[in-house]
């Protein structure tokens, strides 16, 4: 096989696998639109579940979802960033700060369910919070925590080295270069990582299983301590639980469709956010 | 004896980890004048300088031996702090280093993080900084746009204006044209000729003609030691060691 031939061939095994990759993405969209646009309405978005979750609307679980979004990114983006600029800007680089950044990588490996027990464990019962939007956005805090440290700390390191010493060169302290020049100009690489984690917290269902979400609630929360309903668990459980299988799937899809276009919705505020950044300075 | 502005490095030795890059350098640097330093790569020229505004401190094992005496007064001492030190002496780097800011957000930024608010004095300041920069008149109308809009010769002559806004005693230049067109670097060198007056300045440069055409005297570096060191013209027209004179006419470097 002569070099042209080959380097066709490649480019056509290539070509091939990006369409299998695209038709997969393209099939799941399609089929939880096709399904789940039929159950789509102004009711569906803004009233109760009615008849046994047959009727009515999802309304207290898109809330439920907002809450919890709000509330892990809350807690866990001041920490997260925190941590990322001790680490990157001050840490000394010894082995007890490797041990550290090591653990926090490992972190982000643990199975979320496990962060689910450990929120059972700690905020549920050990803190007192019960089932909670408080618990489950701390557990979902948590879990992410790890991601926004590490795509914090990418963003530090994407800040040239030059700006920090013409700040340090210029009698700016170690401090004051931090706050007022790499910090800013590391922001919106920091938001970017913080909103692509906000969609995974909408999606999760594991952490939130035994720390925040009930299958039925006939109210709005009243405060954090109040438990809640969640699309992504109210899929779920309408899928698994309930006397009315067929109509009840229909409205997981619609909850699927809802879940979907929230994650796509705050994925594109992330993509926007990161191209004008990228626009706005190159080097 | 010693006036202000005036450098004096005494028995300098200096290492990255156990590379000794700066071997015995002995050295006084005078006021209002402009010192070249040139030599071939890695002979320690931009370690020379930046330990001048204790930049290589930021460098993990490093260390120094030896003294460094600005107008009298040892710049590492125990007692000295290392942001009045920075203060004192302004540096422009080799590649313009702009904060992603606007051009009067850099301007004022070395006055801000002094603790300077007086607003009209920051704008007077800025102003006076940009005019004596030669950059005034290209900015004047622009002054909150990105400081990343600007060509590569007018971002580097705005890094000196915001050098000279905190009125410094001492510039370092570290080859300060080496990404700059030759439009732009006539301009930067004019402009260095003109800010002696004022400052004391050191210039690292690979270029002979720049170290011939701005300064006043011009040492020459090689392996980490000081070679010869005298008036640029007698280093350009009579050096006493061959090895500045096969340096500067080219045969290696």
């Amino acid at each position: 096989m002569n070099n042209k031939t080959s380097q066709r061939l490649g480019f056509s095994l290539l070509f091939m696998f990006t369409i299998i990759t695209l038709f997969f993405l393209g099939a799941i969209i399609y089929f939880i639109v096709s399904r789940g646009v039929k159950v789509i309405s102004w009711e569906f978005l803004t009233q109760f579940p009615r008849k046994g979750m047959t009727e009515g609307g999802v309304a207290p679980a898109i809330v439920g979802t907002l809450y919890l979004v709000l509330g892990s990114t809350i807690f866990s983006f001041p920490l997260g960033i925190a941590c990322a600029i001790y680490l990157c800007e001050y840490s000394p680089k010894n082995y007890v700060v490797n041990i550290i950044r090591m653990s926090i990588n490992n972190l982000a490996g643990v199975p979320s369910i496990v962060f689910g027990l450990f929120g059972l464990t700690v905020f549920v019962k050990f803190l007192g919070f019960g089932v909670s939007i408080l618990s489950g956005s701390l557990t979902l805090g948590i879990m992410i925590l790890p991601n926004i440290i590490a795509t914090s700390q990418e963003a530090l390191l994407a800040v040239p080295q030059s700006i920090r010493e013409a700040s340090l060169a210029l009698g700016a302290s170690h401090w004051q270069t931090i706050r007022r020049i790499v910090f800013p100009a590391a922001l919106p690489g920091m938001l970017t990582g913080a909103i692509l984690s906000i969609g995974r917290v909408a999606g999760e269902t594991a952490p939130i299983l035994f720390t925040a979400a009930t299958f039925y609630t006939r109210f709005y929360p009243k405060s954090i301590f109040s438990e809640i309903m969640v699309l992504p668990y109210h899929i779920y459980a309408l899928m698994t639980e309930g006397t009315h299988p067929h109509q009840q799937a229909e409205i997981a899809y619609g909850c699927a469709l809802i879940l979907l276009v929230m994650v796509l919705f705050v994925s594109g505020i992330a993509v926007i956010i990161r191209q004008r950044q990228r626009s706005g300075y190159v080097s | 004896m010693y006036r202000n502005g005036s450098i004096r490095f005494k028995d300098i030795n200096f290492f990255y980890d156990k590379t000794h890059a700066l071997k015995g350098i002995t050295m006084d640097i005078a006021k209002n004048r402009v010192t070249a330093i040139i030599g071939p790569s890695g002979c320690g020229k931009s370690t020379f300088i930046r330990l001048i505004n204790r930049m290589n401190e930021l460098i993990p094992k490093s260390r120094l031996e030896g003294k460094i005496m600005l107008a009298g007064k040892d710049i590492y001492d125990a007692n000295i702090d290392v942001v009045d030190v920075r203060r004192q002496i302004g540096m422009v780097f080799q590649k313009p280093n702009p904060f992603p800011k606007t051009i009067l957000e850099n301007i004022s930024y070395g006055l801000k993080v002094n603790g300077i608010k007086d607003k009209a004095f920051i704008a007077s300041k800025s102003e006076e900084s940009l005019r004596k920069a030669a950059l005034w008149d290209e900015v004047k109308d622009r002054l909150n746009d990105s400081a990343l809009s600007l060509s590569g010769g007018q971002q580097q002559r705005l890094c000196i204006a915001r050098c000279i806004a905190v009125e410094p005693e001492v510039i370092l230049f570290d080859e300060p044209c080496a990404s700059l067109d030759p439009i732009s670097t006539a301009k930067i060198e004019e402009l260095i000729i003109e800010l002696k007056k004022s400052y004391t300045i050191i210039i690292v440069t690979h270029n002979m003609q720049q170290a011939a055409r701005v300064s006043d005297f011009t040492a020459f570096f090689y392996l980490g030691e000081l070679v010869e060191y005298d008036l640029t013209n007698v280093i350009f027209t009579k050096p006493s060691k061959k090895i500045t004179e096969e340096y500067i006419t080219g045969r290696f470097g």
